[in-house]
C-alpha cells in the first residue's frame, strides 16, 4: 500500500496555501484601506477590482495582454537573483528593448518577429553594462542598474525626439509627443493575434505575447533546472567562494546571467509595445513596468514557473485598479495595488506558519486517538 | 536519596522528514558535572542539544529543571532557565565587533541609546576571570576560530547562564587551545556549572568528563561513568564493533615527484607580511606527506596557493612536471589535483544544493554527467547513491537531502567521498577527519592509504598531532611561513615536533627565535 505523504510535509501544498492565503489577507487590508479613503465608493472600487479582470472577455483579453511583459521582467529579475545579483535596471533594459522594437518597426519597417529580436538584443546590450562592471571592477550591481536605467530613458527620449520618422505626427496624426502608432506605421510589426480576437470577442488587447512570455519562462526553468550552466550560474548565488573552489568562473557566469535578464526584460518591452495598441510615450520618469518585475519576481520566489503565475495575479489587480478610476485617483489605486501586492509578498512567512499549525493539529489528532 | 538533576531530557524523540534524529532519548544531567554526549555523525547529538536550547521542538517527550517540568518553546526561554549554547558551526554576526556580538540580545540601553561601557567593563571581567582571551574591539571576521569560540563562551558567561552546552567545541581548535579549553570547562565545574559536551575524541571525554551519554543512529544506548570505562568500551558502545585505533599500513614505496614546490611567496590577508615566504618541497606518487604546525602559520595559505584559490606572488608550482603556477582551478582539477578544503561550508560546500549536487561539483561538466550541456539527471542519481554507499554518508531523504540539513560529518563524509573517488594523481586533504566519528575517521585514514598504496600523491595538512603521526610517511613542520624541519615520523616524537612547530628549534642552521 502507497503511504500517503502528510500534509505537514507537502512543500506544494503548503506553498500555494500560503500564497491565497497572504492573497486574501492583501485583498482583506486593501477593503480597509479603500473604505478609510472613500467610505462611500469602498464597496464599488473593491467590487471593480475584483472583478473587472473578468467582468468581459475584453478586460480578461487586457489582464492577459498586460501580463506578458510583467512575467518577462519578473523572470528577468529572478534570473539575475538565482545567481546572487539584484537586477534593479529591468526598467531601463525593457525602455531599450522597446525602442529596439520600435525602430525596427517603424524606422525599418521590419516584421514583427525580427523587431521582438531587436528589442531582445537590445535590453541584453543594456544587460551587459551591470554585468561587466560588477565583473571587472566589482561595482555593486544596483548602482549601475539604476544609473543606466536613467541613461536609457533619456537615451530613447534624445534619440526619438531627433528622428522624426518614428514620431507619429510622421504618419498622419497631430501629437509629437509619440511615436507612431504600428496600425499606420508598419501594420506587418504588429504581433499577431493568433485567431485569438475571434475567442475573445474582438478583444482589441488579446494577441500571442502571453504565449511568448509563458514558453520564455519555462525555457528559464529548464536552463536553471537541467542545464550544467544553469546548475554554475546558482551555485554561484548561493555560494560564490564554493563555485570558485569548483572552478566555476564567477566573473562569466555574471556578466552571463546579466545578459540574459537584460534580454528578458528588453523582450517585455518589445512584447508590451508592438502589440499596436499602445504608442510609446515621451515622459521623463522611468517606466513603472521593470520595477513591477520585482514584486512579481519575490512573489513566486524568482522560481520561472510560479512567475507565470504571479504576473498573472498582479496583471490582474492592476486592471481592475485601473477600472477604480474615476471613484478614486491614480494614486489611491497604486496604493492599494502596492498594499496587496507586500502583503501577497508575505507568502514564505505565512508558509512557517502553516507547517507549524499543520503539524500541531495533527499531533492533537494522533493524541486523541492514542487516548481513545 | 533522589539524585539531583539540574536537566532532565525524558522520552525525546525528534522527527525530520525520513529520519527519526533523535527517538525516546533520556540524558539526566547531575548538577556541577561535566556529561559527555557521544554518538557517530547523525547520531543526533546536535538535534538533542538543540531542542534543550529551544531550536527544535520535540514531538514527544518532557524537559525538566531542577525537578519541574518547564516548555523551552526558544532560545530566549533557554536563556531564562540559564542555558546556553556554543553551537557547532558558530553563529556570529561576523561584521560585528566582538564586544557587540557579546551583548547581542540583551543590550542595555538609555533612551534609546546603547550603553557599552558597562557591557564592556562585565566582558572584560569574564575574561580576565576565566582566561578568556578576547579583543573586545577586533571584528568577528578579523579573528581565528579559536577566538571565535572564546567569544562564543563569553555570550553564555555574559547571560549568567549556568548549564553550558559545548557541540564539538574542540573540532575547530589547536591542540594547545584545546587544552586550554579544557582547563577552563574544569572550572566551570568547579564554581557548580553544569556542562554538557560533545566530542568525537574519546582522550578528552576520558580526560574531563564525569559520566557519558551514548547515542546510536537516534536512540539511547546508555550511560557510563567515566571513571569505570576505556575508551575501546566507549567506541564500542557507539559503534557497536571494535574501532582500530591507529591505523596500520606498509611501507612507503615513493614513486616519481607528482607535486613540486619551489621558493613559494603568497600574501597575506589579515597582515602585510607575506603568509608563506619561499616554501620549497616535493611530494611524490605513493606517499603521505603532511605540514604540521600550529594554525596560523602560513598552513591555510600555502594550500590556497597550490590549489589556486590565492594568487602567488612569488615562486612556482608543478603538477606533474607541469607548471600550474598560475593555472586556473578547473585546470588544475582536471590534470589530476582533488581538494579536500579546511572550510566545508565556506568552500566545501554549496549548503542550499541537494547532496547529489553536492557530489557532482567537481565533475558536473563532464560528459558521464551531462550531454549537450543538459545535466543527466539519472546518472547524477545513481552515482550519488553509489558515493552514498560507499562512504556511508547518513542522511535524512538520501541523494535529495538539501546539505545544510545534514549533521557536520556526514557533510565532511561527501567532500570526502567526492574528492577522493575523482581518482586524483595529488590529493590535497586539509583537517580531512575534522569532526568525524573514530569509525569514520578509521575508515577515511584507510582510504587515503590506500590511495597512497595506489600510487598517489597525498598532501596532508592537519592540527592534530596523532593524525600526523599516524599517517604520515614524512613530517614538514611549517612555522611563521617556512618549512623549519623535515621529519620521518618513525624517527622522532611529538615532543620534538612541538619544539619545532613553536619555533624554538630549526634544522636549516639559522638561528632559532628565543621565545
Ligand atoms: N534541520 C534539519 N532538517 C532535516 N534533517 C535534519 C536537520 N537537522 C538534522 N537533521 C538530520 O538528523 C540527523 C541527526 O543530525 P545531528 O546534526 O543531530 O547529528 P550529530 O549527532 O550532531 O552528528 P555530527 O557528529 O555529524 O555532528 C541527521 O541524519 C541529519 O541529517
Ligand atoms: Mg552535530
Amino acid at each position: 500500500m502507497k503511504v500517503k505523504k502528510p500534509l505537514a510535509e507537502n512543500q506544494m501544498f503548503i506553498s500555494v496555501l500560503a500564497s491565497v492565503i497572504s492573497i486574501i489577507a492583501g485583498l482583506l487590508f486593501g477593503s480597509v484601506l479603500l473604505f478609510i479613503l472613500n467610505p462611500s465608493k469602498a464597496g464599488i472600487g473593491m467590487g471593480a477590482m475584483l472583478t473587472t479582470g473578468f467582468s468581459s472577455l475584453d478586460q480578461f483579453g487586457k489582464v492577459l495582454y498586460q501580463s506578458a511583459p510583467l512575467m518577462l521582467c519578473g523572470l528577468s529579475v529572478g534570473f539575475a537573483f538565482k545567481t546572487g545579483m539584484f537586477n534593479i535596471g529591468a526598467t531601463g533594459q525593457y525602455t531599450i528593448g522597446a525602442f529596439c522594437a520600435l525602430y525596427g518597426a517603424i524606422a525599418l519597417q521590419l516584421p514583427w518577429w525580427v523587431c521582438l529580436l531587436l528589442s531582445l538584443i537590445g535590453g541584453a546590450v543594456w544587460g551587459i553594462f551591470p554585468g561587466l562592471f560588477k565583473a571587472l571592477f566589482n561595482v555593486n550591481e544596483v548602482i549601475t542598474s539604476i544609473m543606466f536605467n536613467w541613461i536609457g530613458m533619456y537615451l530613447v527620449n534624445l534619440l526619438l525626439a531627433n528622428m522624426p520618422v518614428m514620431l507619429a505626427s510622421a504618419w498622419g496624426a497631430s501629437n509629437s509627443d509619440r511615436t507612431a502608432a504600428l496600425a499606420q506605421a508598419n501594420p506587418g510589426a504588429v504581433i499577431p493575434k493568433g485567431g485569438l480576437d475571434k475567442l475573445f470577442g474582438n478583444s482589441s488587447w488579446i494577441n500571442i505575447s502571453v504565449f511568448v512570455a509563458i514558453i520564455v519562462a519555462i525555457i528559464c526553468w529548464f536552463i536553471l533546472e537541467k542545464t550544467t550552466f544553469g546548475y554554475e550560474l546558482k551555485a554561484c548565488g548561493y555560494n560564490k567562494e564554493a563555485s570558485r573552489y569548483a572552478g566555476i568562473s564567477a566573473n562569466r557566469n555574471i556578466v552571463f546571467s546579466m545578459i540574459i535578464a537584460g534580454a528578458l526584460s528588453g523582450l517585455g518591452g518589445g512584447l508590451y509595445y508592438l502589440a499596436g495598441t499602445i504608442q510609446y510615450v515621451l515622459e521623463k520618469k522611468t517606466l513603472a513596468m521593470g520595477f513591477n518585475g520585482i514584486p512579481v519576481a519575490l512573489l513566486a520566489n524568482s522560481n520561472p514557473i510560479g512567475t507565470i503565475f504571479s504576473s498573472l495575479f498582479i496583471s490582474y489587480i492592476q486592471v481592475g485598479g485601473s477600472a477604480m478610476q474615476p471613484n478614486f485617483s491614480s494614486e489611491s489605486t497604486d496604493i492599494i495595488i502596492a498594499v496587496i501586492i507586500y502583503l501577497a509578498a508575505f507568502a514564505l512567512l505565512m508558509k512557517g506558519v502553516i507547517t507549524g499549525l499543520l503539524k500541531k493539529s495533527m499531533k492533537n489528532k494522533d493524541d486523541k486517538e492514542a487516548k481513545a | 536519596m533522589a539524585e539531583d538533576y539540574v536537566i532532565e531530557m525524558l522520552h525525546i524523540t525528534k522527527e525530520f522528514p525520513g529520519i527519526k534524529a533523535n527517538d525516546d532519548i533520556t540524558l539526566q544531567l547531575k548538577r556541577g558535572e561535566i556529561h559527555a554526549l557521544l554518538g557517530e555523525n547523525g547520531a543526533g547529538k546536535s538535534t538533542l542539544m538543540s531542542v534543550l536550547f529551544g531550536l527544535y521542538q520535540a514531538e514527544e517527550g518532557i524537559i525538566k529543571k531542577d525537578g519541574k517540568e518547564v516548555a523551552i518553546k526558544d532560545p530566549n526561554d533557554a536563556n531564562r532557565l540559564g542555558i546556553g549554547m556554543v553551537h557547532q558551526h558558530f553563529k556570529l554576526v561576523e561584521c560585528f565587533t566582538v564586544l557587540d556580538n557579546i551583548i547581542l540580545g540583551v543590550e542595555d540601553t538609555k533612551h534609546g541609546f546603547l550603553q557599552k561601557d558597562e557591557a564592556r567593563k562585565k566582558v572584560l571581567a569574564l575574561s580576565e576571570k576565566y582566561g578568556l582571551r578576547v579583543d573586545p574591539d577586533a571584528l568577528v571576521s578579523d579573528i581565528s576560530v579559536g577566538m571565535q569560540q572564546r567569544v562564543e563562551i563569553l555570550k553564555m558567561l555574559y547571560r549568567d547562564n549556568e548549564i553550558l552546552i559545548f557541540d564539538e567545541p574542540t573540532a575547530v581548535l589547536t591542540p594547545q587551545e584545546i587544552d586550554e579549553l579544557m582547563e577552563i570547562m574544569k572550572g566551570f565545574k568547579e564554581e557548580g556549572k553544569s556542562i554538557l559536551f560533545i566530542t568525537h575524541k574519546l582522550a578528552e571525554i576520558m580526560a574531563v568528563s564525569d559520566r557519558c551519554t551514548v547515542l546510536r543512529k537516534g536512540k539511547y544506548m546508555g550511560t557510563v561513568d567515566i571513571a569505570s570505562t576505556t575508551q575501546e568500551e566507549l567506541s564500542k558502545m557507539m559503534v557497536g564493533r571494535d574501532v582500530k585505533l591507529t591505523a596500520d599500513k606498509k611501507p612507503c614505496e615513493a614513486g616519481d615527484t607528482i607535486l613540486s614546490v619551489k621558493d613559494l611567496v603568497i600574501p597575506s590577508r589579515t597582515h602585510s607580511n607575506n603568509a608563506v615566504k619561499g616554501v620549497s618541497f616535493d611530494v611524490h606518487a605513493g606517499e603521505i606527506v603532511c605540514v604540521a604546525g600550529i594554525e596560523g602559520n602560513g598552513q591555510t595559505e600555502l594550500v590556497y596557493g597550490i590549489t589556486g584559490l590565492e594568487k602567488v606572488t612569488g615562486g612556482s608550482v608543478y603538477l606533474k612536471g607541469k607548471d600550474i603556477t598560475h593555472a586556473p582551478i578547473r585546470e588544475r582539477s582536471k590534470d589530476g589535483m582533488s581538494h579536500i578544503p579546511e572550510d566545508r561550508h565556506k568552500h566545501g560546500l554549496v549548503l542550499d544544493y541537494t547532496l547529489e549536487q553536492n557530489l557532482v561539483l567537481q565533475r558536473y561538466w563532464e560528459d558521464e554527467f551531462q550531454r549537450g550541456g543538459v545535466i543527466r539527471a539519472d546518472k547524477v542519481r545513481k552515482y550519488a547513491y553509489d558515493l552514498i554507499d560507499r562512504f556511508d554518508v547518513r542522511s535524512g531523504q538520501g541523494a535529495v537531502t538539501v546539505a545544510r540539513s545534514m549533521s557536520g560529518g556526514n557533510q565532511q563524509k561527501a567532500i570526502i567521498a567526492r574528492e577522493i573517488d575523482k581518482q586524483p594523481d595529488l590529493l590535497v586533504a586539509v583537517q580531512p577527519t575534522r569532526g568525524l566519528d573514530v569509525g569514520a575517521i578509521e575508515y577515511i585514514h584507510g582510504q587515503l592509504i590506500k590511495e597512497r598504496d595506489q600510487g598517489r600523491a597525498v598532501l596532508l595538512v592537519s592540527l592534530e598531532l596523532d593524525e600526523v603521526m599516524n599517517l604520515s610517511d614524512r613530517i614538514l613542520v611549517m612555522y611563521e611561513g617556512e618549512i623549519v624541519g623535515e621529519f620521518d615520523p618513525k624517527q622522532t616524537t611529538v615532543e620534538e615536533l612541538g619544539l619545532y612547530m613553536a619555533g624554538a628549534k630549526r634544522q636549516d642552521g639559522k638561528e632559532a627565535r628565543v621565545s
